[in-house]
């Protein structure tokens, strides 16, 4: 999983991650000079047996007046990088690729913009980005504060409901990164990731017309009857699959959901086994998810995987 | 220790008034207390108003005759105080006993104009958050403003059961303070409940 | 028995206990229960980082681990960090500045059962499966009523009440008794640097508890009676809590920061056997820092998309405090270079450790200032390392350091020194291993607050080291408690002055007798015990009768009158259980607040009404101001 902020992915991050450096390398260094001092201070030398009640050599009283000078430039100079660094990550070029990001408990929901509504994409607890190209991120919350954070490519931005707050992300390195919530937000706070995969940008192009599209047709009978299943009992009321009447939004939108690499925003690897397993039972993963059980029959629940599987 | 030379207080008083006397610095300390406590209310008030789309929310402003009357009940109820505070001074009992009696007449009618004030502002706590600030600075006040009417009940009885000592006149002393600082602290909230959203 | 052993002698028994109003068996008192509060929730530490010693690990669920790190946080804050400063400061203040109790002993021992009342419920209501579950500083809307149903988070928020109203009464102590009841001659610039410290922070908690107290009420009254103040869809807004509460949230980590940096400026230099260096800056450096604390809030919110001119404003802020804080540290190393060479104690170690410890919180405090930084530091791990870096180190170690060194003046006996030196080195060692790898934890993406990770997250072996160094640090509490159970039943006994140390506290029995000193000691220095002729002169003349203290003149310290002290009473004890019913009915009914209402007033009028025997035994000497006047005593009179 690459969810370092060392480990930068992006010119975001990057800055942040020189500009840590460069607090940590003075830090690093003042530290060595107090502790020194201490050092020095405590060194064994001749004692005498009378406590020292003569006034502070004007020397000593310089000294502390140079240190404390010294540390108030230091201050400022590290107080003026950051007001640099600052304005670096404020600014975004004007072309981003617009993406909303509402926060659930606890889950994320993603919905890439467009002009044309009929041209957006809804997904959930993934995110796929262009290399190379600015993105800018619009935040909100349906119920309590969350915090998006993806370390290897920016710093977190709180998601507030009553407010929209806003975050650029920009990937220069192609790769797969991991975002979590970082803002405690109740039960499972714990399991509230996100898996983001940066592509070169025609990759990227190819997966948004895919994710346009309605959801696949399935084709063997147990998909099929994986179909059947999924329309006809209560996962109708909370998620949905475009191309089916299965529309609602309460929980992730599930059309293309057989390509993501981790369900249940990141409790599980996505495979045939552990989509059952969940969908039986989400509160033996996830205590306190708002997803019920399923009263499926084991051969039902297992169509339903399979179905849910090609929804590539 | 040694202890040839001594420093004698034999002949210094038992108790004082003003800022000499413990009792004050306690009660000065309640009184920044508190203020802290008003003026971050206040702040919370005008903090809502920016945040909204209009102000009052959903409601018209609140009757001013009520509030304006308790104005003039409050700011009149400082002389008796004060004339309470002077008798204390002089330690004359008589003056002190016959002063807070007025203080506490004054003290009842603020409270009946008080109650009426509450029925008069147009909005209710649990409609929005401008209701919600109305009603918490209003019953702010009104907390200190009963909390101080009971000390001064409590105080004036004292005076005339006993056992007194000279050291009660420092609290009657104290007490006229206090009160000084409630009928002050009404004047921004005052000003802020009824005011702020007819002026601005 | 002198006059003076009979007059300030509490009655035997339980009904003389919990009548006293002697501020040492007070102080005693509260800091014993501050540190079962500390044990209790460093235990509930233990049991979190055995949960995440492991990948998910299944010891603990969500719901109990949600209670567990709220516990924690709420318990070390309101019930140890702030109170134990408190205490100690109950303890020494008068003794420091030579008087024989607090202004206000009656007020006193009220704060401290309020204080135990409101802790003991906390930990009832933990036990009983409903505490507190949405951290420390319980944001809204999660901790809302729509997100947090059931009662946990308002006993949250009136375990607030309990211990704010507790710590302003303390406050409002300090104040009056540092600014009105100093020996003479102890002008303000001879105060002793602790109570210089004590003195800011009574101003900090004075200026900054009220903000929670008014959040924490808004909270209740949203979750009781439907209020609107956090509900955006209502005009209310969920940034106003983090304003109200950071406000005071900022200051009250000084609050806790700046006792310990006057318990240093004690230590130090007597271990030193020097005047500390730069008495004035250190006192210019903490009014600095309190000012400047109240100006920081902000830098708990940079990742809620403020505007970012106000945040360089905080930043700056944020970052320029390390100045007023690091003249302290250059002051005390100035005094170690010029003093003697420091004879090797425990309370010296701890001093050290704080040294080695506190600087890296202060760096990674500058770090966390930094708004650009911030935006990944924030919420992470990184965070958990830096608060306990700065609490643990610039709080918990001079603590402890004090409780070494004052240790002998409260008991009479002298705490082990193999034993301390055993709880220095696991506590220090252990601290580091615990805390210093969630420094990288935090840059390696791990957010706070969660109760387990995956295995594929790579946290595993640096939790798990972080683990076995809480556990050494659980261990060096054990060792503590040893240290101080098997001094009280047979340490060796201290002296008057076992560290040859300057100030006041240090010229009287060890235990000191209940009315501190047999003479109030005229001063004229400020480190008097080391001056040749201490002192140069005595009180006489107070009346001993009934309790009374000297009370001095602010600017001068000439003295001024005579106040007459309240007598024990159980009025504040019943006060404290009349206020307890008040406030825990609130969290079930508003009405409570009329029908409580009824006994706090009675218990209250209890406790003020004069008895007539008191009134008589204070007529008998009294002296009124226009007597004195009329005689023209000004001050008191030397003679020779």
């Amino acid at each position: 999983m690459n969810h370092t902020a060392l480990a930068p992915g992006g010119p975001f991050a990057e800055r942040i991650v020189d500009l840590f450096w460069l607090f940590g390398v003075v830090a690093g260094v003042v530290y060595l000079i107090v502790i020194g001092f201490l050092v020095y201070g405590l060194r064994r030398r001749p004692a005498g047996t009378e406590p020292v009640m003569a006034p502070v050599s004007a020397t000593t009283l310089r000294a502390i007046g140079v240190a404390l000078g010294v540390t108030g430039i230091v201050l400022v100079g590290l107080a003026f990088s950051d007001f640099l660094g600052n304005r670096a990550l404020a600014h975004v070029p004007p072309d981003a690729l617009r993406i909303r990001v509402t926060a659930h408990q606890w889950w994320w929901e993603i919905e890439y913009q467009d002009p044309l509504v009929t041209r957006r994409v809804m997904t959930a607890n993934q995110l796929t980005l262009p290399t190379g190209r600015p993105v800018v991120l619009e935040l909100g919350s349906r119920d309590v504060i969350h915090s998006f954070w993806v370390p290897s490519l920016q710093g977190k931005k709180d998601l507030l409901p009553g407010y929209t707050t806003t975050l650029a992300l920009l990937a220069t390195r192609a790769g797969d990164y991991t975002g979590e919530c970082a803002e405690f937000c109740g039960f499972q706070h714990a399991h509230m990731s996100l898996d983001v995969a940066a592509v070169p940008p025609d990759e990227f192009a190819r997966w948004l017309d895919v994710q346009r599209a309605a959801a696949a047709e399935p084709e063997t009978d147990l998909q099929r009857r994986g179909r059947e299943v999924f329309l006809t009992s209560s996962c109708r009321a909370c998620h949905a699959v475009q191309g089916t009447i299965a529309a609602a939004r309460l929980g992730p939108d599930l059309t293309h959901v057989g390509s993501r690499p981790r369900i249940a925003a990141g409790t599980l690897p996505n495979n045939s086994t552990n989509m059952a397993a969940w969908i039986a039972n989400p509160q033996a993963f996830k205590p306190g998810a708002r997803m019920p059980a399923s009263p499926l029959a084991s051969d039902d629940l297992g169509a339903l995987s399979a179905y849910l599987g090609s929804l590539q | 220790m040694n202890a040839r030379t001594t420093l004698d207080v034999s002949r210094l008083p038992t108790y004082a008034f003003g800022h000499r006397s413990l009792m004050w610095w306690g009660t000065a300390g309640m009184i920044v207390i508190e203020s802290t406590l008003f003026a971050i209310g206040l702040v919370g008030y005008f903090y809502l108003r920016g945040i909204a789309h209009e102000w009052p929310l959903s409601a018209p402003p609140p009757e001013l005759r009520y509030g304006t009357w308790n104005t003039a009940i409050l700011l009149l109820s400082g002389i008796p105080n004060q004339l309470a505070a002077r008798a204390a001074l002089r330690e004359d009992l008589g003056a002190v006993r016959r002063w807070m009696l007025v203080c506490l007449a004054a003290g009842v009618a603020f409270q009946v104009v008080r109650a009426l004030e509450f029925t008069a502002l147009n909005t209710h706590w649990s409609r929005n958050a401008y209701g919600s600030i109305v009603y918490a600075l209003l019953t702010l006040h009104t907390v200190h403003m009963v909390t101080d009417f009971v000390d001064t009940a409590v105080l004036a009885v004292l005076m005339f059961t006993g056992p007194l000592t000279g050291r009660r006149f420092v609290d009657v002393s104290e007490n006229a303070g206090y009160w000084w600082f409630v009928i002050g602290a009404w004047l921004p909230i005052y000003f802020t409940i009824y005011l702020v959203p007819r002026l601005f | 028995m002198s006059q003076l052993d009979c007059t300030w002698a509490d009655s035997p028994g339980l009904v003389g206990a919990l009548a006293t109003v002697d501020h040492k068996r007070i102080a005693i008192r509260y800091i014993v229960t501050t540190l079962v509060f500390f044990a209790l929730a460093g235990l509930l530490a233990l049991v979190m980082r055995t949960q995440l010693a492991r990948a998910d690990n299944d010891l603990v669920g969500p719901d109990l681990y949600n209670q567990l790190f709220s516990m924690h946080g709420s318990a070390m804050m309101f019930l140890f960090a702030v109170p134990v400063m408190e205490a100690v400061a109950l303890y020494l203040v008068p003794l420091m500045v030579g008087t024989r109790n607090v202004a206000f002993p009656r007020l006193n021992a009220y704060g401290y059962w309020l204080f135990l009342f409101g802790g003991l419920m906390s930990f009832t209501v933990f036990a009983l499966n409903i505490g507190p579950e949405a951290g420390w500083f319980s944001y809204v809307p999660l901790a809302g009523p729509q997100y947090s149903p059931g009662k946990r988070t308002d006993f949250w928020a009136q375990l607030i009440t309990f211990t704010e109203v507790a710590a302003l009464i303390g406050a409002v102590q300090i104040i009056v008794t540092v600014f009105k009841m100093r020996a003479p001659g102890m002008t303000l610039s001879r105060l002793p640097m602790f109570a210089w410290a004590m003195l800011v922070t009574a101003f900090m908690i004075v200026f900054a508890m009220p903000s929670v107290m008014l959040a924490s009420t808004f909270l209740i009254t949203d979750r009781l009676v439907s209020t609107q103040f956090f509900n955006p869809a209502e005009g209310g807004d969920v940034l106003l809590w983090q304003h109200m509460f950071w406000f005071f949230g900022h200051p009250e980590v000084y609050i806790i920061f700046v006792p310990a940096l006057g318990m240093i400026s004690e230590i130090l230099p007597a271990f030193a056997r020097r005047r500390v260096v730069g008495y004035l800056g250190l006192v210019i450096a903490l009014v600095s820092i309190a000012f400047l604390s109240f100006g920081l809030w902000v830098h708990h919110m940079f990742t809620t998309g403020l505007p970012p001119l106000g945040m360089s404003f905080f930043t700056v802020a944020s970052i320029m405090i390390a100045l007023p804080t690091g003249l302290q540290i250059f002051c005390w190393i100035a005094t170690l270079t010029t003093g003697q060479p420091v004879r090797f104690a425990t309370p010296i170690l701890f001093v050290i450790g704080f040294f080695f410890i506190f600087v890296i919180g202060g760096m990674t405090g500058v770090m966390l200032g930094a708004s650009t930084l911030d935006q990944q530091l924030h919420d992470s791990y990184f965070v958990v390392a830096h608060l306990h870096y700065v609490l643990i180190g610039g709080a918990v170690f001079p603590l402890f350091a004090g409780f070494h060194y004052w240790f002998p003046k409260i008991t009479g006996r002298q705490l082990s020194e193999r034993l301390g030196r055993w709880n220095f080195w696991l506590f220090f060692i252990g601290f580091n291993v615990a805390f210093f790898p969630m420094h990288i934890l935090g840059l390696e993406g791990m957010p706070r607050r969660v109760y387990t990770y995956s295995a594929a997250s790579g946290w595993e072996g640096l939790n798990l080291l972080a683990t076995l160094g809480a556990f050494m640090v659980g261990a060096s509490v054990l060792v503590f408690i040893c240290n101080v159970v098997l001094t009280l039943l047979r340490g060796t006994r201290a002296g008057d002055n076992p560290w040859g140390a300057p100030g006041l506290e240090w010229a009287t029995a060890s235990p000191p007798p209940a009315y501190n000193f047999s003479d109030i000691p005229v001063v004229q220095s400020r480190s008097p015990l080391w001056e040749e002729n201490f002192p140069v002169a005595t009180v006489a003349g107070l009346p001993e009768s009934v309790p009374t203290v000297l009370v001095t003149r602010l600017h001068d310290a000439q003295p001024d009158h005579v106040a007459l002290l309240p007598a024990a009473s159980l009025w504040p004890l019943l006060a404290a259980l009349a206020t307890t019913v008040l406030f825990i009915g609130t969290v079930f009914s508003p009405w409570a607040l009329i029908w409580g209402s009824v006994p706090v007033g009675i218990t209250l009028i209890g406790w003020f009404w004069p008895t007539a025997d008191e009134a008589r035994r204070h007529r008998e000497i009294e002296i009124r101001p226009r007597e004195a006047e009329q005689r023209e005593v000004a001050f008191g009179e030397l003679s020779a």
